[in-house]
């Protein structure tokens, strides 16, 4: 039995015995000099295992008395959060080389918080899920905090860490409401319990508390105070990566428990959720507007693009996870050349995030400013990037349940969003002479950065038949 | 009043009252004394359902070791609890407020105590049979039977915790003298010595 059981995880714990093997190496090999290649071999496993679930995955299987869940909606998420991890990783080796930041520990604490996002992703089972959250949770506390003469990096480590204790507690307390009520901690023997009109009011709260635990880990109003302050204080390519694959995960993880656990009720909680995607997609596209750092911007940019995410959620059908699985992707791909553009802005060799200081980038780096704008198209959904076909796909997502006002406020909130993209546009095409960036960039990020805005150019044709895959995960994971 | 009864009532009143006193008392070092108290009481409870070896571990475990580091750290760290206390003082209105608004919520929602109909067959299922299998070995197929998989989970966000500590605090200072037993030991006397013949008046 468990010889199979292990079969089917075999991804997670060739990845976790790999951080652990890659651990001694650093140890006792050359420590920080051996960063650089224990950064390399991190990503080129995760790209590998990503390959390998992606093209062998098959059917539906539950390991572990039906703890963990490998379906085709965990492997999609599983591809997205590996692909995504990788490019992270590579796309920042530079930036932390230049500040001396470069540990051999960051690609390890990466790797391990990527298994905790498989766990989470694979969870069937409210143990299962509150142990890889912590597990990816504890990674990135960690990796926020790693510049450790910087008082900014310090406080957005300590900040996470408090406001994530305090989520996982609500979350805590809503799982134990939960398996007080229901009797288990399965999501197979939850749903027994909970359908519709037969919901005890004590499964309920726990429910709303779940919710509440998770709407924090994936910054969704009116829980997303810590994302400006930790998106700013962390090192650039550390929030690269918050932005990217652990938005993935907890979204994932939080459509598994809607779905898988509470899949009988679901127009109980899709009133919740279509609020805290309300409430996220107008505070994102607003609070924005304000800003002058370009990290804080992604951050409050993130918490808009959740609110959309969460759109598809609120549907509650299989059209809606699919176009929750679809703009996630996009999202993650408009990110990672977003952050990769991000990571090369210096002046004087130092790190710059404010957003005037791209003046007339568009003459002295042309191809950067296309891509860049290409990017910044997409991220405001406009039409004919990709992103706009992300957002596309939630909207008639939320009109074909009968949430027509929700689509609406959609529209509206992108709207008024598109105004701060566009402001990034307009300096770097029309901004005022000022000191030019340096317009060094590593091969790698480059290489993210243009192909990602191709991306968004040439993926208007199918979209890459991410459609048909996302089609397939939904229907994986709604019965 | 059988005996199993008094012992109950013994170990449950000192129970509250330890956990009542660790909160209040001024001393931090009684608050850690009383919790240790707690602890004993509570692993006596355990005894009495019949479940030794949870209150075995209760005793090494907390007792122990969480306690004696608790106590450690107390008496190590210089730490001005009064004044910590007083700032506390000032948001206890506050959130005794809140905490009375969660309180009465709760008791709303808990007025109308409703188990799902399932409930009592579900949760029995995961248990093993605890006529067949002595409570202690029903504990060990369980953490290492059904549940390894969260086992070894534990074990990895440990392994993270040990690692962030250790990349969070520890410092490669260069120039710091080390002692070094090995060194010391081949150090070769006639040439870490040498004798020099200091003429009168005349310095080296």
């Amino acid at each position: 039995m468990t010889s199979a059981d292990f079969a089917i995880v075999l991804p997670e714990v060739l990845l976790a015995v790999f951080a652990m093997a890659a651990l001694m190496y650093g140890v006792y090999g050359g420590k920080d000099k051996s960063a650089g290649v224990i950064l390399w071999a991190t990503a080129a496993v995760m790209v590998a295992l990503a390959a390998w679930i992606g093209l062998n995955g098959e059917g539906s299987n539950a390991a572990f008395n039906g703890m963990f869940i490998d379906d085709g909606f965990s492997r999609f998420a599983k591809v997205t959060i590996l692909l995504c991890g990788a490019a992270v990783l590579v796309m920042g080796e530079t930036y932390l080389t230049r500040l001396d930041l470069l540990r051999f520990e960051y690609p390890l604490l990466i790797a391990l918080a990527t298994v905790g996002m498989m766990m989470m992703v694979s969870a069937g089972d409210l143990m299962s899920l509150y142990m890889g959250l912590e597990l990816q949770s504890l990674a990135l506390y960690v990796v926020a905090a790693m510049r450790r003469d910087s008082v900014k990096s310090t406080e957005a480590g300590l900040k996470y860490f408090v406001l994530g204790a305090l989520s996982s507690g609500l979350l805590l307390y809503g799982a134990s409401l939960v398996y007080g009520f229901s009797g288990t901690t399965l999501f197979s023997g939850i749903i027994q319990t909970a359908s519709e009109g037969h919901v005890s009011l004590g499964l309920m709260f726990g429910l709303v508390f779940m919710i509440t635990g998770l709407a924090f880990k994936v910054s969704a109003v009116p829980f997303h105070m810590w994302t400006p302050d930790v998106y700013e204080g962390s090192p650039t390519p550390v929030t690269a990566f918050f932005a990217t694959a652990p938005k993935v995960a907890a979204m994932a993880m939080l459509a598994r428990v809607l779905f898988d656990a509470f899949g009988g009720i679901t127009g109980d909680w899709g009133q919740v959720i279509a609020l805290l995607s309300v409430a996220s997609m107008f505070l994102g596209a607003i609070a924005a507007i304000g800003q002058r750092n370009i990290k804080r911007l992604m951050a409050y940019s993130s918490i808009s693009h959740m609110g959309f995410a969460l759109m598809g959620l609120a549907a509650g059908t299989v059209g809606g996870v699919q176009a929750m699985l679809i703009y996630m992707a996009i999202y993650v791909t408009m990110n990672v050349g977003t952050f990769a553009f991000i990571l090369s802005m210096e002046r004087d060799g130092r790190p710059v995030t404010d957003i005037e200081a791209l003046s007339q980038l568009g003459k002295s780096a042309p191809l950067k400013a296309l891509a860049m704008m290409v990017l910044l198209f997409s991220l405001a959904g406009v039409p004919p990037m990709v992103g706009f076909f992300g957002k596309f796909y939630v909207l008639k997502a939320a009109v074909d349940a009968q949430m027509t006002w929700l689509a609406i406020a959609g529209v509206i909130a992108s709207v008024i969003g598109a105004f701060y993209y566009l402001r990034i546009i307009y300096y770097m095409y029309f901004g005022e002479e000022g000191d030019a960036l340096e317009s060094t960039m590593s091969p790698v990020q480059w290489l993210l950065l243009v192909g990602s805005a191709a991306v968004m150019v040439v993926g208007v044709v199918n979209l890459f038949g991410l459609e048909g895959m996302a089609a397939a995960a939904a229907s994986a994971l709604v019965n | 009043m059988s005996l199993v009864d008094f012992a109950f009532y013994l170990f449950a009143t000192t129970l509250v009252v330890a956990g009542f006193l660790t909160v209040v008392s001024k001393n931090p070092v009684h608050s850690v004394l009383w919790l240790i108290l707690a602890f004993v009481s509570s692993s006596g409870l355990f005894v009495l359902l019949g479940a030794e070896f949870v209150a075995m571990l209760l005793i090494i475990v907390y007792v122990g070791a969480v306690a004696v580091l608790f106590l450690f750290v107390v008496m190590m760290l210089d730490v001005d609890f009064a004044e910590l206390r007083g700032e506390m003082a000032r948001y206890v209105p506050i959130a005794l407020l809140i905490g009375v608004v969660i309180l009465m919520q709760l008791s709303l929602a808990f007025g109308s105590w409703q188990f799902a109909d399932q409930a009592q067959g579900l949760r029995a299922a995961v248990t093993p049979d605890l006529d067949q299998v002595h409570n202690t070995a029903a504990l060990g197929q369980l953490i290492y039977g059904d549940y390894i998989l969260l086992f070894q989970l534990s074990g990895l966000i440990l392994l993270v915790a040990m690692i962030g500590a250790i990349l969070l605090t520890m410092r490669h200072r260069p120039n710091v003298k080390r002692q070094n037993v090995i060194d010391q030991m081949h150090r070769d006397p006639a040439k870490a010595m040498e004798l020099i013949d200091v003429k009168p008046g005349q310095g080296l």
